[in-house]
């Protein structure tokens, strides 16, 4: 075929392509600029949402997947990727949980999952969402009272055009990193938080986006603001490993936070790790970031993270407003073949900025896990303060733990302190507890949750409890 | 309730016991004297269960069952428990739950089930006051910046909570003032009862002013030399070991 008709086949496919049926539910794999206007209109978006994802998605054309990272797999082909597919149609779901894998429902029983959410989460047809819905529609109200708004950023997007224009993708650019410009072209769904001046969100935002988080699909895109004297403490994931057919997730989560505002972001992540030899485990690439745009502002960023077959993260905090504060709390488990690069990045610009960093890394059978920070002191930022704690725990050994610190300092009255500790599960610690009569298991146990006891205390109360849980889980088996 | 028979003990190759016979009746006191790298450390690891050390002749029974067949956890659960000279430290986790784990695993075991809460407290508590320790040691992490003094304190606090049917304590004074070493040796004697035996390893007499043993064991070079009753340590302070090795040789 001569290259002139090829090209114009092309055109006139870009041209015939915005007609594509409608009606379907699920994109053929590929990924084009029609895949790009099917989502929008899926969504009902209005133009210039569109426009936004287009220019994204040029944009991401011309950059290339970062190499940087500690973490080794096969290239991921794009167009092999189904980039729109609806839920599951009922008839087609486990009809009950005797259905489900009881290896998985046996993980559930250790991590206490209630069991009216054990069904959601295995994906079983269940109707309406069980009592949940009745729970969200009391939550909405109370939300709604306050001002707090509470929403899908698809439900945002046709209803609050004049915050999303305002805020979305001003902490993160379209074209900030690879997997963000692909985020920003074809993300389905996610979270929109809004709280309003002086208000402090009236209830953690948790339990009822736990359920609803089931069905989030792999382009998730989040946005919270807080305007300025608001607060608000967001809750993100699950404990339980959840059901998910899609191997590549690359969320997008941007957060801003306007004078005296606090947002508090805690996420627990345990998405399927791969079997015992690393396949079939969703590899994770996410940009998280927060914006202190405000003066005396303050983002924290607290993360568990135990599943993924690779994990590429690194929440971080810019710190523009003056006197504002950055705070990091971090455990990452890696055990079996699980690879993770993750750490953060602490942008000072303004003055009297402050820094907190306490990453915890544990790594047990064959996997491999890096801590990768980033400090950058800006020449205005006068007075700024970091302080980075970061401790690796190894188990076994086949399993590695590296950390990358980078430092940038711009102005000389900046303090800076890094502390960094690698140790192997003591040997001494293991016989000392089994010499009191505890099994190796809860011994190990006991030790490891020791260790991540200073970022454990940063979660609220109940995401504390099932972290603990999530990690004994995690880590069973991993000794002896 | 213990017998040791002919024990041969090997670490990474060297022999460390050679050939070492020990009875331990309930109700009875012992101590193993003897001068350092005799092996004396290596017997209560040994029976404790320490990992490294490779047994290759001999056998160690408690009440007619193989010790050296049971995981560790199952020597503690039978009531074998080891004082360290040297405990170790465990950020982050909160005395007061290593105490609670360890007995409820121990009371599990024992088909006793857990201890209530309030007991539990009231119990260690008591013990505490015992130990002259204050309660705000229950919130600390396990020995995580402890002076020595108070690192063996809490071993006997151990040793009283768990109530063990054979309390081994190595070294059990190295490092403490005279002071501290009234208090555990007090905590010690609480723990003499009829149906308990208490094995203590050291390299000094002066422990045994406070504690005196019933029985008193000269272990040189990885075998029991000389056995006798208390007034053998006051022999030993006088002459020293190189004495005792001079008659044996």
């Amino acid at each position: 075929m001569a290259s002139e008709e090829m090209e114009q086949l092309v055109r006139r496919e870009y041209k015939d392509g915005f007609v594509t049926d409608i009606e379907s539910d699920t994109l053929p794999p590929g990924l084009d600029e029609n895949t790009i206007a099917f989502i929008s209109k899926k969504k009902g978006e209005p133009e210039w949402m569109l426009e936004w994802r287009l220019d994204a998605y040029r944009q991401w054309l011309k950059m290339e997947a970062p190499s940087w990272a500690h973490l080794d797999y096969p290239p991921i082909d794009y167009q092999s990727i189904s980039y729109f597919s609806a839920p599951k149609r009922p008839e087609d779901r486990p009809q009950s949980l005797d259905e489900v894998d009881p290896k998985l429902l046996e993980t559930y029983e250790k991590l206490g999952i209630p069991l009216h959410e054990r069904a959601a989460l295995a994906g079983v047809a269940v109707d309406a969402v069980f009592d949940s819905v009745s729970v969200a529609t009391t939550f909405k109200k109370q939300l709604g009272e306050a001002g707090v708004i509470f929403c899908s950023i698809s439900e945002a997007i046709r209803d609050y055009p004049e915050l999303i224009k305002q805020y979305l993708g001003t902490v993160v650019p379209v074209a900030d990193n690879y997997f963000a410009a692909l985020n920003s072209a074809v993300f389905t769904d996610g979270s929109f938080v809004f709280v309003p001046e002086g208000v402090t969100c009236p209830m953690e935002l948790s339990t009822y986006f736990r359920i609803n988080a089931a069905n989030t699909g792999q382009f998730e895109r989040t946005l919270i603001i807080c305007e300025s004297r608001a607060q608000v403490s967001y809750l993100e994931g699950c404990t339980a490993p959840m059901r998910d057919e899609n191997q590549l997730h690359a969320a997008v989560v941007e957060l801003v936070a306007l004078d005296d505002a606090y947002i508090k972001y805690s996420t627990v992540q345990n998405w399927y790790p791969g079997d015992e030899n690393g396949v079939g485990g969703i590899y994770n690439f996410v940009t998280k970031r927060g914006d202190c745009r405000g003066d005396r502002s303050r983002i924290s960023w607290t993360q568990v993270e135990t599943g993924s077959a690779i994990t590429w993260k690194y929440p971080s905090c810019v710190l523009r407003g003056k006197d504002s504060i950055g705070e990091f709390y971090s455990v990452a488990v890696t055990n079996g073949r699980q690879q993770a690069d993750t750490g953060t990045k602490m942008i000072h610009i303004g003055e009297g900025t402050r820094s907190y960093i306490v990453a915890k890394g544990i790594s047990a059978g064959r996997s491999d896990q890096s801590y990768r920070g980033l400090v950058k002191i800006g020449p205005r930022a006068k007075g700024a303060r970091n302080f980075t704690q970061c401790d690796s725990l190894l188990i076994g050994d086949k399993c590695g733990a590296h950390t990358f610190p980078y430092q940038e300092i711009g102005n000389s009255t900046a303090t800076i302190e890094h502390e960094a500790t690698t140790s192997k599960i003591g040997e001494d610690q293991l016989f000392y507890c089994q010499s009191r009569g505890i099994s190796e298991e809860d011994a190990v146990s006991m030790i490891v949750n020791g260790f991540c006891k200073d970022v454990f205390q940063e979660l609220p109360m109940e995401f504390a409890v099932e972290a603990e849980a999530l990690l004994n889980v995690t880590l069973e088996g991993a000794v002896g | 309730m213990l017998q040791v028979k002919d024990l041969h003990v090997t670490v990474e190759g060297n022999e460390i016991l050679k050939g070492l016979t020990l009875t331990i009746n309930a109700g009875e006191v012992h101590a193993i004297m003897g001068p350092n790298g005799a092996g004396k450390s290596t017997l209560s690891a040994v029976i404790a269960g320490k990992d490294g050390y490779e047994v290759t002749q001999g056998t160690v029974t408690f009440e007619g069952k193989d010790v050296l067949e049971m995981e560790i956890e199952e020597r503690a659960q039978a009531g074998l428990l080891l004082g360290f000279q040297y405990p170790v430290e465990i950020p982050g986790v909160k005395n007061i739950y290593l105490l609670k784990s360890a007995l409820n695993a121990q009371r599990v075991a024992r088909g006793e089930g857990e201890m209530p809460a309030p007991e539990f407290m009231k119990l260690v508590k008591e013990k505490l006051g015992y130990m002259k320790m204050d309660a705000s040691f229950l919130q600390r992490a396990v020995n995580e910046g402890f002076s020595g003094g108070e690192k063996k304190r809490n071993e006997i606090l151990q040793m009283l909570v768990l109530q063990p049917k054979l309390a081994m304590l190595d070294e059990i004074d190295s490092g403490l003032d005279i002071d501290a070493m009234k208090v555990v040796a007090d905590g010690v004697n609480s723990l003499r009862a009829e149906d308990r035996a208490i094995l203590l390893v050291t390299h000094y007499q002066r422990l045994l002013d406070y504690i005196v043993p019933d029985q008193v064991h000269v272990l040189v070079d990885g075998r029991i030399v000389k056995t006798g009753d208390a007034e053998l340590a006051k022999q030993l302070e006088a002459n020293g070991y190189e004495g005792i090795e001079e008659s044996v040789a």
